[in-house]
């Protein structure tokens, strides 16, 4: 054995970082209580858990935002009775977030090394941009990117922006990297190349605590699962024991049952609600869209971040106009000239960004639930409180939203609360076609199930349901069809049984399924 | 009444006070008058200017449209010797299309507001020095008009008729603003203009309604602000005028992100406004000090109730704490 060998054999037994009996409280609430957990180098964590059960406080404390209440967290062999932001960094920490925090107005270079440029001497400090460069093409290289140094940020799609966030954290000389969510916007072959990226960092040696919702995901790269419950060690899986079910029971204490019951046989189809005719959106002006969406159904719509959904959405919603093609509704000829126009003829949309577009945060639930109905909650154009709190007391029982009343602001709510007041406020009209946007990301597991549930009774019920979902598990287990989306055109519609994850991924790509 | 609103109208209370213990003419039935139809000039002029500010916009050029009107209803009625009622309704008419064709740009061209209306500032303040050719737009010796001064420089019984008008706007725009499905859209655009569409609303004609509202209120106070100066020149009139209305809002609890404010708000901030030009009269502060005085209010009105927020919030966490620790120990 030589020399180099021990040390390598050393480093990998002695723990980067070390939690042990982390403890913080907020007021009234225990958000990690005795929490313990270690990181060796080179290792890949993955740590899940429901929303609320103690990620974020957690990470928050290793970032140094936070004090626990008690506890040691051991970086690199020094123990700390807290960290603070500069020794957080100092100590080789980093982290990757859901949000962005990148300028999208300046260039790829410029975001890398944003408050550290290479300056060049004189009076006016000017920054050295050639340096600049050579500096940070080799961290472009290291995380595999396809764009250059001095891309606009803007210009990149969500993935190659997460790719510029872990180039940032390369260019500290991260020890450990955190990434927060990074694949709920992405999809699938996207999402391939982080995990990818994940895999060369661990190969250099570099720590990583991958926190995701998507389980299949955390199986894939991690070594470890950490398994948070109620701010507690709900369990650690070694590699052999990481499962989805394992995953899921140690989540929320017992398995689920929702994603089964929504994949049964395939139904009889319904006659066509919504149905796009040659339809072209700003986005892919030259691609001319034709797709139908049958009563009853709930017809999935995937592709790749940036294929044109959200912009087939927003057609169908009246917030952009068709350039060319038709739409017809029912069989009736279908003009949108607003999202106004498309709510009078009941076609709904639960968007992809719930906080900017789906609700209004400083509004209560029972103003969010009317405001789409309002007229209707109105005597001689006086709004009725009373009408508004009656239809909106009857959405918190029907879809079991979790507020203390209906008066509650919104932006109080978990990300799940909030989407079912989305909902809420469609399902208080009369939905002919709803579409919803990612309905389920970043809602915890237990949410998403009650979600999957109610998209299903409204196609009971006879609604055309389209979901514009990026989760391959998703897809497959909620849709009765899926329409595949590349660059701006439908490649494909694999009925029930042609599904499957590798014919929608060859469909994404724009090739022929098997 | 919001808490907010309460802590205004006490200070105006003290700050009144205050003057009357140092000046008791204050308190004079004459300088009472006089302040109150102030008021009712600039709250007319405030009462719009809260209408485009709920939305997240702003409307700088009101100063210059009380002057272009103003010139124009004096022309009509003394020069070219239109009935006034005739001239009223034509004034209120130009007021709307102002706002309207402000709104227009705004929503339909996707202009700033802040530059749509300072162009606005800058032309009608031009026109209306062309239209008079920099001269004073007056009435002739004599001439008179019983009804339409009764009406606008008037009083009734000691009150100040603009006042009463304001006072009746403001009830009619309070039950708009905080009642209706109309001001709830205002405040649903101001808050999250995208979340609105995306929630059904017809934004744009929403927005455009309160710029219109907006022209219509000016070109009233426009006809009433003529009333009372008798003789207009173009150049000076109404001048820094659109500032008066902004400050009343933002002292009034506005921001001028949208969204937030109350009728009530912008009425105690004009209150407070006028009150502090007639205290600088009274006190005998250089009048050439008048702006800074009104600024210098504002600014730490601001600042005090910026953080009053920041200080509740805190207390509520206290407070939440002590309630929390009283649950653990009661499990």
């Amino acid at each position: 054995m030589n020399y180099s060998d021990t040390s390598i054999v050393a480093s990998t037994s002695a723990p980067f970082l070390s939690l042990e009996n982390v403890r913080k409280t907020y007021p009234g609430v225990v958000a990690l209580d005795g929490f313990s957990m270690e990181v060796r180098p080179g290792e890949v964590i993955g740590l899940v858990g429901e929303n609320g059960a103690g990620k974020s406080t957690l990470m928050k404390i290793l970032g140094g935002v936070t004090t626990p209440d008690s506890g040691t967290i051991t970086v690199d062999g020094t123990a700390h009775d807290r960290l603070s932001v500069e020794a957080s960094i100092g100590s080789g920490i980093a982290f990757v977030h859901q949000e962005l925090n990148l300028f999208d107005n300046l260039d790829v270079a410029a975001n890398i090394f944003f408050g550290r440029e290479p300056l060049r001497g004189g009076p006016l400090k000017l920054v050295d941009r050639a340096k600049l460069r050579t500096m940070v093409a080799p961290l472009l290289k290291r995380v595999g990117a396809n764009f250059s140094a001095d891309t606009q940020v803007a210009t990149l799609s969500l993935a190659q922006q997460q790719m510029v966030e872990i180039a940032k954290a390369l260019s500290i000389e991260a020890r450990l990297v955190i990434l927060d969510e990074p694949t709920s916007s992405l999809p699938l072959a996207e999402t391939d190349k982080l995990l990818d990226v994940i895999k060369a960092l661990k190969a250099d040696g570099i720590s990583v605590i991958f926190i995701s919702h998507r389980l299949h995901e955390v199986e894939r790269v991690a070594d470890r699962v950490v398994v948070l419950r109620d701010g507690m060690l709900a369990g650690t899986l070694p590699k052999s024991d990481i499962g989805h079910d394992q995953m899921v029971k140690l989540m929320i204490g017992r398995m689920l049952k929702e994603r089964e019951k929504a994949s049964e046989a395939a139904r009889a189809p319904g006659a066509t609600a919504l149905s796009a005719k040659a339809v072209r959106t700003p986005a892919y002006p030259g691609r001319p869209v034709d797709l139908d969406v049958r009563r009853g159904e709930i017809l999935g719509l995937a592709g790749l971040v940036g294929s044109g959904r959200t912009e087939l959405a927003r057609v169908f919603f009246g917030i952009d106009s068709s350039l060319g093609g038709t739409l017809e509704l029912g069989g009736k000829p279908l003009a949108l000239a607003s999202a106004a126009d498309a709510v009078a003829h009941g076609i709904f949309l639960v968007p992809e960004d719930r906080k900017l577009t789906g609700i209004l945060l400083d509004l209560s639930i029972a103003q969010n639930i009317s405001l789409p109905n309002l007229p209707a909650h109105a005597r001689r154009s006086l709004v009725s409180a009373g009408a508004e709190t009656a239809t909106a007391e009857k959405q918190k029982k029907n879809l079991g939203i979790k507020a203390p009343s209906v008066q509650t602001r919104t932006g109080t709510l978990s990300g799940g609360n909030q989407q079912k007041v989305v909902l809420g406020k469609w399902l208080a009209m009369n939905p002919k076609v709803m579409i919803l946007d990612e309905p389920t990301r970043g809602i915890d597991i237990g949410a998403k199930a009650e979600i999957y549930g109610l998209m299903r009774a409204l196609a009971d019920a006879g609604v055309a349901v389209l979901m514009i979902s990026s989760d391959m598990e998703e897809v497959i287990g909620v849709s009765d069809r899926i329409a595949v989306m590349h660059e701006g055109q439908i490649s494909g519609i694999l009925d029930k049984d042609r599904f499957s994850q590798e014919n929608v991924l060859l469909l994404a790509v724009g090739k022929q399924p098997r | 009444m919001s808490k907010k609103d309460l802590g205004l109208l006490i200070l105006i209370l003290v700050v009144g006070a205050i003057v009357a213990i140092i000046n008791p003419r204050f308190l004079l039935p004459i300088n009472l008058a006089n302040t109150s139809n102030l008021i009712g000039l600039f709250g007319i002029l405030s009462i719009g200017q809260a209408f485009v500010i709920i939305t997240g916009g702003i409307e700088l050029s009101v100063g210059s449209v009380v002057a272009l009107l103003g010139t124009l209803f004096i022309d009509f009625i003394a020069v070219r010797e239109v009935g006034w009622p005739l001239a009223f309704v034509l004034i209120l008419f130009l007021g709307a299309i102002i706002g309207l064709v402000h709104g227009w740009l705004i929503t339909r061209l996707k202009l700033q507001p802040f530059v749509v209306t300072l162009c606005g500032l800058l032309i009608y303040r031009g026109v209306a020095r062309f239209y008079t050719a920099d001269g004073t737009a007056g009435f002739a010796f004599g001439q008179n008009f019983p009804e339409l001064e009764f009406l606008t420089a008037g009083r009734s019984y000691g009150v100040p008729n603009s006042f009463i008008a304001l006072i009746v706007i403001a009830i009619v725009m309070w039950v708009v603003l905080h009642r209706s499905v109309f001001g709830r859209y205002l405040y649903a655009i101001g808050k999250n203009e995208e979340a609105a569409k995306y929630s059904g609303i017809r934004t744009g004609r929403v927005v455009m309604a309160a710029y219109v509202i907006c022209g219509v209120l000016t070109a009233l106070s426009a006809i009433y602000f003529a009333m009372y100066t008798r003789s207009i020149s173009p150049a000076s009139h109404g001048q820094f005028y659109e500032l008066y209305a902004i400050a009343a809002a933002v002292l009034g609890g506005f921001s001028l992100r949208g969204g937030e404010g109350s009728l009530i708000g912008v009425l105690l901030g004009t209150v407070l406004l006028q009150e502090l030009q007639n205290l600088v009269n009274l006190l005998g502060i250089p009048s050439s000090l008048n702006f800074a005085v009104m600024g210098g209010v504002i600014l730490i009105g601001v600042l005090v109730d910026q953080q009053w927020g920041v200080f509740r919030a805190r207390r509520l966490m206290v407070d939440a704490t002590r309630k929390g620790v009283a649950g653990q120990a009661a499990e």
